[in-house]
């Protein structure tokens, strides 16, 4: 069975990158399309962060597929370490350095992660990095005290899963609105200010709540893993 | 410029080195981060920003962090 699994597998992979290969035009590779975007989206969406553009406008797909990859490791993550007994040993808190650490950093961190979140359309950074940071800043507080329960797992879902559909959903209105999946849409606004690039800013703050709750969530579940007696 | 880049890179190379030399796990992970900040900085010399964000963030600190945990459950967290 296994054997058959894997020949399936080689098969579908063949099968994939032969049609790739018939589709691509080794010859006539798109090269110059970073300087084509350079040249139109500040014009075309707002954003002053032209990899924001790219990330979110005009290869908005890639992006949810990405964040698909990321809920499903985060899934296979929390079914792979299951969940622990009520009576299983903890880790004893960690030492003064870090307890304190945690303590000052944890705000600190916060306001790190939502300054890169929102100013992801005019600054480097965005989603991905901001909520790597904020997940971070929520995992600290687990390193120093084990433990301690910060925000219920069923809240990390639900918040996870409001922001995954917040950003299909901004993706669809523009489909209401007869333009293509992702389209930006809303006012552009003024180049550079806080509140432009139209819809570009709350696709970015959904992407970077869904990766801050998701990796908070598989942090946490690794320091939830029982510790060793 | 050349010269900071230079000595970055001699700092990454000797904390690569160092990773694998350090008896204490914590030292090493500390050097394991040294390398990403270099990596970083590097990204931020030739203009992209933005990977020398995710770089830091990912590199120097979420995966620090998971370093740091797995450390404490294998009962390394001390070190020697």
């Amino acid at each position: 069975m296994r054997r058959f699994t894997a020949a399936l597998f080689l098969l579908g992979l063949g099968v994939m990158i032969a049609a790739i290969y018939q589709h691509i035009d080794f010859s006539n590779t798109a090269v110059n399309a970073g300087q084509a975007i350079n040249a139109v989206a500040a014009e075309e969406t707002g954003a002053a962060n032209f990899v924001t553009s790219v990330v979110l406008a005009y290869r908005g797909i890639d992006t949810l597929l990405e964040l698909t990859i990321l809920f499903t490791a985060a899934m296979i993550g929390g079914m792979v370490l299951g969940r622990r007994r009520v009576d299983a040993p903890r880790d004893p808190d960690a030492g003064f350095i870090l307890r304190t650490g945690a303590d000052l950093l944890f705000p600190l961190l916060l306001v790190v992660g939502l300054y890169i979140i929102l100013h992801g359309h005019l600054t480097p950074g965005g989603g991905f990095q901001g909520g790597v940071i904020l997940a971070a800043a929520f995992f600290l507080p687990l390193l120093a005290r084990p433990g301690i329960t910060l925000i219920d797992q069923r809240v990390v879902s639900l918040v996870e899963g409001l922001a995954g559909a917040t950003f299909i959903i901004i993706g669809l209105l523009a489909m209401f609105d007869g333009k293509e999946f992702l389209t930006p849409l809303l006012d552009k606004g003024e180049l550079g200010a806080l509140i432009s690039a139209g819809t570009l800013p709350i696709l970015y703050l959904a992407v970077g709540i869904k990766v801050g709750s998701e990796l908070a969530g598989l942090l946490a579940h690794l320091a939830e893993a029982e510790a060793l007696d | 410029m050349e010269a900071v880049v230079l000595v970055v890179v001699i700092v990454m190379l000797l904390s690569a080195v160092a990773v694998l030399l350090f008896k204490d796990f914590l030292a090493a992970l500390a050097a394991m981060s040294v390398v990403s900040l270099g990596l970083s900085f590097l990204f931020v010399v030739v203009r992209a920003p933005d990977v020398a964000m995710t770089e830091a963030a990912i590199g120097a600190g979420l995966s620090s962090l998971l370093f740091a945990l797995a450390l404490r459950r294998l009962g390394l967290w001390r070190g020697q």
